[in-house]
């Protein structure tokens, strides 16, 4: 583990070129180049807001504002974004990358640091147009926004626990590869993001607390759009369970690292 | 203390009735393979700094299963690989390369993947470019880039810390003769400073020219050890398969030979050693090739033959239909398809007698070429025509570029013909000093 750490420490430089590299290569060729990065977050939320609130009409119980469901939407997404990114791109990293794991000796773990590293970066660019467009919606970053945080923190645990764990079984069974899109975009729908949890029927409520990202979703919730201290108990559960997650994700990926590269 | 020491290395691949059980082994659940498949086995030597070390071997005989355990990138099955020192592999070409990026951009990116810093990086990168030699390109896209771009560039950085032990596989050979002297000039200071190389190639002219040792690899194990020349001349046996070798003694070889060759009407061509499949063979058919023999200096099919010394090329031919006259053809050329040497009976024979041939008739006829020619390999055309030389030829059956010929010449001149030019100084005019 310790050597791990001072793997990473060392090719640091590599992590951090790595990203950025990535977000070059990605805007290459483009005229408009790296506004791109903040183009893209910022139409998604502005179509949500418009769309939403004014189209649709939209409204979310309890709340007087009439884009208060647009917000409430944004704050869902910027929490789901980051797990959903996280998991997909460790599912398929050690497929991609198997051709340098085999031809270049280099410690492994700065792979799965790399995709965190650029999903935070999307994340926060995400972040900038969803307080902008809040702030011109009429809702003004308040001190909550702090536990934005450790709950992102949180919500990578979670995601890079449950991606290195599908990513490692990934090599050996390809079948993961295909099945775990599918049951992310059913989880998607089974959180509370595109609805209220008010309406959800009180049977199916009950299986809401086996949904992980239920809590967190709630926390984004309650900290971006209420305004107001997530509820620290169930977050905290969470969190065990996330570096639980990411400890036998650790474990899995050390276990594996050498037979990996015979796989691939 | 040795650079590298490989002791006992061996490699495995592990098959399971199913890959849960392979999982279920990482929480130390004991559960055996199905099936193991080893690669490697047994293989152990050392490498000394400042020592050069080629590697031969067939396709598939554990070259690169090796190298990449020696880089760190497989795990050994058993046994292990001791280096003491900071390794450095172009084990392929352009890995880590980002075709969106620029020379420039790759540069700090493949060096971040060996471990360097910016900083370390930076203060070298002048010397990377200005050893890449590519201009401007340095600063365009790599997708721009032809493959001996991407090697100088890939080298640049491979070598631009000098390593304590640099393996080099294959890589090389996409860039001009330039450049492959420039980096084997490189490598050979690195040699002198005390870096060790290990060098994979398929031309063992390459290894006999770099490496003072080699070792052969077969079917995962160390099949020789030792000075390089001796190690590259049993590789080339075994691709040409010198098994079927046999020693001509007697002094009536040529009735020997033709005897041996005689023995059996079989279509053999195909079975001898040298024989390219990819041969182009056409014809009006009433006579086949069936079989060929090469002999040089008492040795039957050798592996190679030394510049300048005489060839024997015996070919079999079956008649089918009856001929007044045939005319037996031989035709050497360049792998480049260049026309070197081409003759028939009717030409090398000086007008000899014109050989009849009845159908079902089996003849052997021979060809004696001494090898005027440069290091490198040849190609060798068989055919037989039926007609009057003088006149119009009827092809028969030929078969253009049937074998494969290795000349080995270890003095090199440039050219392909070796026109055996002699030298002297011819008288001098001396100055009368004044005194």
């Amino acid at each position: 583990m310790l050597g791990m750490l001072r793997g990473l420490w060392n090719y640091r430089n590599f992590v951090v070129t790595s990203i950025r590299n990535e977000f070059i290569a990605r805007f290459s060729r483009s005229k408009l180049g790296g506004l791109w990065m903040i183009i893209h977050p910022l139409a998604q939320v502005a179509i949500y807001a418009l769309i939403l609130s004014n189209v649709l009409g939209a409204k979310l119980p309890g709340i007087d504002n009439k884009y208060a469901y647009a917000l409430y939407l944004m704050a869902g997404m910027l929490a789901w974004n980051l797990f959903a990114e996280v998991v997909s791109r460790c599912l398929s990293l050690f497929i991609e990358q198997g051709n340098l794991m085999k031809k270049m000796s280099f410690p492994r773990i700065t792979l799965p640091v790399i995709v965190v590293g650029s999903a935070l970066l999307n994340n926060l660019l995400l972040f900038i147009a969803v307080i902008t467009v809040f702030a011109i919606l009429g809702q003004s970053p308040s001190v909550q926004m702090l536990w934005l945080l450790p709950l992102t923190l949180a919500v990578i645990a979670l995601a890079v626990g449950i991606g290195l764990i599908l990513g490692v079984l990934n090599v050996f069974l390809r079948d993961i590869g295909q099945v775990v899109p599918i049951i992310l975009q059913v989880w998607f729908w089974f959180t509370p993001i595109v609805y209220s949890v008010n309406i959800i029927p009180d049977y199916i409520k009950g299986s809401l607390s086996a949904n992980p990202m239920y809590p967190i979703v709630t926390a984004y919730h309650d900290v971006l759009v209420y305004e107001r201290t997530p509820d620290l108990n169930e977050a905290g559960i969470i969190t065990v369970v996330a570096l639980v997650l990411m400890v036998i994700g650790l474990f899995m990926f050390r276990r594996a690292s050498a037979e990996m590269v015979d796989s691939l | 203390m040795s650079l590298v020491n490989v002791s006992n290395l061996g490699k495995a691949y592990r098959s399971y009735r199913s890959e849960w059980q392979r999982i279920a082994r990482w929480f130390f659940i004991p559960l055996k393979p199905s099936a193991e498949h080893w690669i490697l086995e047994g293989v152990s030597f050392t490498i000394e700094a400042g020592e050069a070390i080629g590697i031969v071997g067939k396709n598939g005989a554990g070259k690169s299963t090796l190298l990449k355990m020696i880089t760190g990138t497989l795990q050994p099955t058993q046994g292990n690989v001791q280096i003491n020192g900071r390794i450095s592999a172009i084990l392929e070409l352009g890995m880590g390369f980002n075709p969106e990026l620029t020379g420039r951009q790759n540069v700090l990116h493949v060096a971040g993947l060996m471990g360097f810093s910016s900083e370390q990086i930076e203060a070298v990168m002048p010397e990377i470019e200005a050893f890449a030699e590519i201009g401007e390109y340095f600063d365009s896209h790599v997708r721009t880039y032809s493959s001996g771009m991407q090697m100088r560039i890939a080298f640049a950085v491979a070598t631009a810390f000098r390593p304590d032990v640099l393996i080099v596989d294959e890589a090389l050979s996409v860039g001009d003769a330039y450049f492959q002297a420039k980096c084997y000039k490189r490598i050979s200071e690195f040699k002198e400073q005390g870096t060790a190389l290990i060098l994979v190639s398929h031309s063992p002219g390459d290894v006999v020219k770099h490496c003072e040792r080699a070792i052969m690899l077969k079917d995962g194990r160390v099949e020789m050890d030792g000075p390089s020349r001796d190690v590259t001349n049993r590789y080339l046996d075994e691709l040409f398969g010198k098994k079927a070798q046999l020693k001509a003694v007697s002094a009536e070889v040529d009735q020997q030979l033709s005897e041996q060759m005689l023995a059996s009407d079989a279509d053999e061509f195909h079975t001898r050693p040298g024989y390219r499949k990819e041969e182009y063979r056409w014809g009006h058919q009433g006579a086949t090739i069936l079989d060929y023999l090469t002999v040089s200096e008492g040795v039957q099919y050798p592996s190679q033959i030394e510049s300048n010394s005489p060839v024997d090329f015996y070919f079999k031919v079956r008649f089918d239909q009856n001929c007044e006259s045939v005319v037996p053809g031989f035709l050497i050329k360049t792998l480049e398809g260049i026309f070197l040497y081409g003759t028939n009976s009717f030409l090398a024979g000086k007008g000899t007698d014109e050989i009849s041939a009845k159908a079902g008739e089996i003849k052997v006829f021979r060809f004696s070429v001494p090898m005027h020619l440069n290091d490198g390999h040849y190609l060798v055309s068989f055919g037989v025509s039926s007609g009057n030389p003088l006149q119009e030829l009827q092809p028969l059956d030929r078969r253009y570029d049937s074998v494969l010929l290795k000349v080995n010449r270890s003095m090199q001149f440039s050219g392909i013909v070796d026109m055996q030019s002699s030298f002297s100084e011819c008288g001098r005019h001396l100055e009368v000093l004044s005194k």
